[in-house]
């Protein structure tokens, strides 16, 4: 039978009783990816996803550019998660040049990193709403989501790509009047959360569309290496915050919420349980940069090599301007890996140094690409119209897993 | 698990499987034969770890090889969660093949199709080797191989128009 | 209450402002300017995202923002659509899907290319899977930036609605059965050559 054509997508019979349909990079969901899938009726019998419509070529250009242009390079990846993203990439370096930032600058980071994942997770839930046609689910996630992005913008100067970390420390110091609008934001989100738990997550209809759907089981989880929220609401308690505590998250009080029925249903649960857990790191984390006023965010040693106006800027603004020496600073020689948990789960670097001005290979796996696998063994057995609440409910960002 | 603990787990599992293992600042390296790669993967995958984390290549071509590293971690036995574990295997860079670990791993399956489209190391018994990201023209040319040259901006040469 | 004429846009009060306005529609003007004034109330783009300014695409929607005010509603069919927004870098693979959705929508139509990554490749100018998208399809707005901000959207489409009027761009097509004021675009090579179904 010959491929007829519909509306964005080319259907065709491959054999007998058996549909092919090509779902995407075009499609009224969000995401730049294609998912093949082989339909028996509507029941999936195949899944193939299609990836790579973003694939920028993250690795080979971090190759070729200085050790510090990666920092912007590397969040274009999840630019509404950017902070999370480029701490790793930090550490790694700073373990290569065993430096250290001081405890003023891992609280920052600490806290810009909270407000992306709130960001995030908030990000999440409203494209799950685009899928499952809950437009009042987009407006109020994105409409509150501006908070959190005005709370970065008012941060760190830029509303997504903040390339706030550097070795060592951080760009900027805190405003003064930040911790009051934080603490001003993270009251109005907690009211926010009951109302999104009555129209949304307890809303009747999406529990019906979400309730037992794309059931990952805590061995399945394990034997697909699937990452973050998805793998915590499979009975997993893994969390790198927990595992591995990078920054200061050590010294923070929060819980890490685990569910155990791996459904779509628990999937979007310990997003809104996550939420809460940041927003009162939030609060923790102001709470403590506002004791700890006026320390250093950079360390001593790079303090001492600033020239009188740049030292001049930096205790008056709490601005670090850096120096040339910076772009074209060398690296010495060995191997780095460093994970850190970003809002869809962990990210992997594995940095590589010959001693040079450009890392010699960066190797970055991050959560969506390990959650791709999820298409093509957990998709399959559900109807066609369980997809997208499965899509959505994994919390898959396409230009992540291309990288 | 503490690094030094895991080595003397892994000295009493692996034996003389293992052709080096090295320890630095908290990451365990095991350097194996590309022959034996199978079996240690089976017992690794005793001892508990039981997912892939990323599967990494970084190619050599003054030494000729390439250098294939599974990073591996365990989600089910809470005190090996700690440790990442690199399991690496050194290949020829004219001939690079090996066995795929799909069998062992299945979370490794999406990052050997892309270590195959990238470095063009062939994975024997892997189900469906084609590329994942690359388009197949981009993924003849193995563009992740230090011969693969992308210029960069310069101040004598300026910014090149494009990538040809 | 007087009326005040903005760029054809009637502001004031809106009894007042709707009988003038179908004065103006009715008694006035030629069908051609009416086809113009209606396609420039209803710029609806494809929902085709091709990289990150998806996320500030989104933004533009959503309720601070809210692009509905200019008659743009992000649509899911390239059939009932007449304007992409590319939304930063467009890959080689995207670059197939970014001419097949263009020669799915009816004519009149129109591209706006944000971010500098659609401009001359941004951050990834010299990254091997990057095609140029202005030699995929015909752009008629560019917006620099990386990302854009919301407001930068918005902008773009309100000089794409003024250009639009200005050169009467939608009755000609409609018209002379092409776009008048510039050459059609052909991707230098075939950018589908790649997929083999």
């Amino acid at each position: 039978m010959e491929g007829q054509k519909l509306q964005g997508m080319v259907v065709r019979r491959v054999e007998k009783e058996l549909y092919e349909v090509f779902i995407g990079p075009q499609h009224p969901g969000s995401g730049h990816m294609r998912i093949i899938v082989r339909l028996d009726g509507d029941v999936i019998v195949e899944a193939d996803p299609d990836i790579g419509y973003v694939h920028r070529t993250m690795e080979k250009l971090s190759e070729v550019r200085e050790w510090l242009k990666p920092i912007p390079l590397l969040e274009r990846m999840t630019i509404i998660d950017a902070c999370n993203i480029t701490v790793p990439y930090v550490n790694a370096l700073e373990k290569l040049m065993d430096k250290s930032p001081p405890p003023r600058a891992s609280y920052l980071r600490v806290l810009l990193c909270e407000i992306n994942r709130v960001a995030s997770h908030l990000y999440g839930f409203g494209i799950f709403g685009v899928f499952l046609g809950h437009s009042t689910m987009y407006m109020w996630a994105f409409g509150d989501r501006e908070v959190f992005v005005e709370l970065a913008e008012i941060l760190t100067g830029a509303r997504l790509t903040h390339s706030y970390p550097i070795p060592g420390g951080v760009r900027r110091d805190m405003p003064q009047d930040f911790p009051e609008m934080a603490r001003r934001a993270v009251r109005y989100m907690r009211g926010r959360l009951e109302e999104y738990r009555r129209i949304f997550v307890d809303n009747p209809v999406i529990v019906k569309r979400l309730e037992g759907v794309g059931v990952i089981s805590r061995n399945k989880a394990a034997e697909l290496g699937i990452v973050g929220p998805n793998v915590r609401a499979s009975g997993i308690r893994y969390d790198v915050r927990l595992a591995e505590p990078y920054e200061v998250y050590d010294e923070l009080d929060f819980e890490i919420p685990v569910f155990e029925e791996g459904d779509a249903l628990a999937r979007t649960w310990v997003r809104v349980e996550e939420i809460k857990q940041s927003l009162s790191i939030i609060e923790q984390a102001v709470d403590w940069l506002e004791r700890h006023k006026g320390e250093p965010i950079i360390p001593k040693e790079d303090y001492d090599k600033l020239p009188k106006l740049h030292r001049e800027v930096y205790e008056k603004t709490g601005r670090v301007k850096l120096l040339p020496a910076h772009a074209t600073m060398k690296i010495p020689a060995g191997k780095a890996i460093a994970r850190g948990e970003m809002g869809r789960g962990e990210i992997i670097y594995y940095v590589e140094s010959d001693g040079g001005t450009t890392p010699y290979r960066v190797r970055v796996v991050t959560p969506s690409a390990r959650n791709a696998i999820v298409f093509k063994y957990i998709v399959p057995g559900h109807r066609l119209m369980d997809l997208p609440a499965i899509y959505g409910s994994i919390d898959y960002f396409p230009p992540e897993a291309d990288r | 698990m503490k690094p030094e603990e895991l080595l003397e787990l892994l000295k009493h599992a692996l034996g003389g499987l293992a052709k080096e293992v090295t320890v630095r600042k908290g990451y365990v390296e095991v350097l194996v034969d590309a022959d034996s790669v199978v079996p240690v993967a089976n017992k690794l995958k005793e001892l508990g770890f039981d997912h892939v984390k990323s599967v990494t290549a970084t190619d050599y071509p003054k030494e000729s090889k390439i250098r294939v590293t599974y990073h591996v971690s365990s989600y089910l036995r809470e005190d090996l969660a700690k440790p990442i574990l690199g399991l690496s295997v050194d290949l020829p860079r004219d001939n690079p093949v090996m066995e795929s670990l799909t069998g062992v791993w299945r979370s490794s399956e999406f990052q050997e199709r892309e270590v195959y489209e990238f470095f063009g190391v062939t994975f024997r018994g892997h189900p469906d080797l084609r590329p994942l990201l690359l388009i197949p023209e981009l993924a003849e040319r193995r563009v992740l191989r230090k011969d693969f040259v992308v210029k960069e901006e310069s101040i004598y040469e300026g910014v090149p128009h494009r990538y040809q | 209450m007087d009326v005040k004429a903005v760029d054809k846009v009637y502001v004031g009060n809106i009894n007042v402002a709707a009988r003038r306005a179908r004065e103006l529609l009715l008694g006035k003007l030629k069908l051609g300017d009416v086809i113009d004034w209606a396609t420039t109330f209803s710029l609806w783009p494809v929902h085709l995202l091709t990289s990150c300014c998806g996320a500030e695409f989104a933004a533009t929607w959503s309720p601070r923002f809210d692009a509905e005010q200019y008659g743009a509603l992000p649509w899911v069919a390239p059939r009932q659509t007449n304007f992409i927004i590319i939304e930063g870098t467009v890959t080689r693979k995207m670059a197939c899907a970014l001419r097949i959705t263009y020669e799915q929508m009816p004519h009149p139509k129109f591209v706006i290319a944000m971010g500098a990554c659609a401009l001359d490749g941004g951050l990834f100018y010299n990254s091997y899977n990057i095609v140029r998208p202005w030699e995929v399809v015909p752009v008629d707005v560019y917006i620099p930036g990386c990302p854009p901000p919301p407001e930068a959207v918005a902008r773009a489409i309100i000089d794409l609605r003024r250009k639009i009027r200005e050169k009467k761009l939608a009755s000609r097509w409609l018209i002379e059965g092409w776009r008048h004021d510039r050459d059609p675009v052909k991707p230098a090579d075939d950018v589908c050559k790649w997929w083999r179904p």
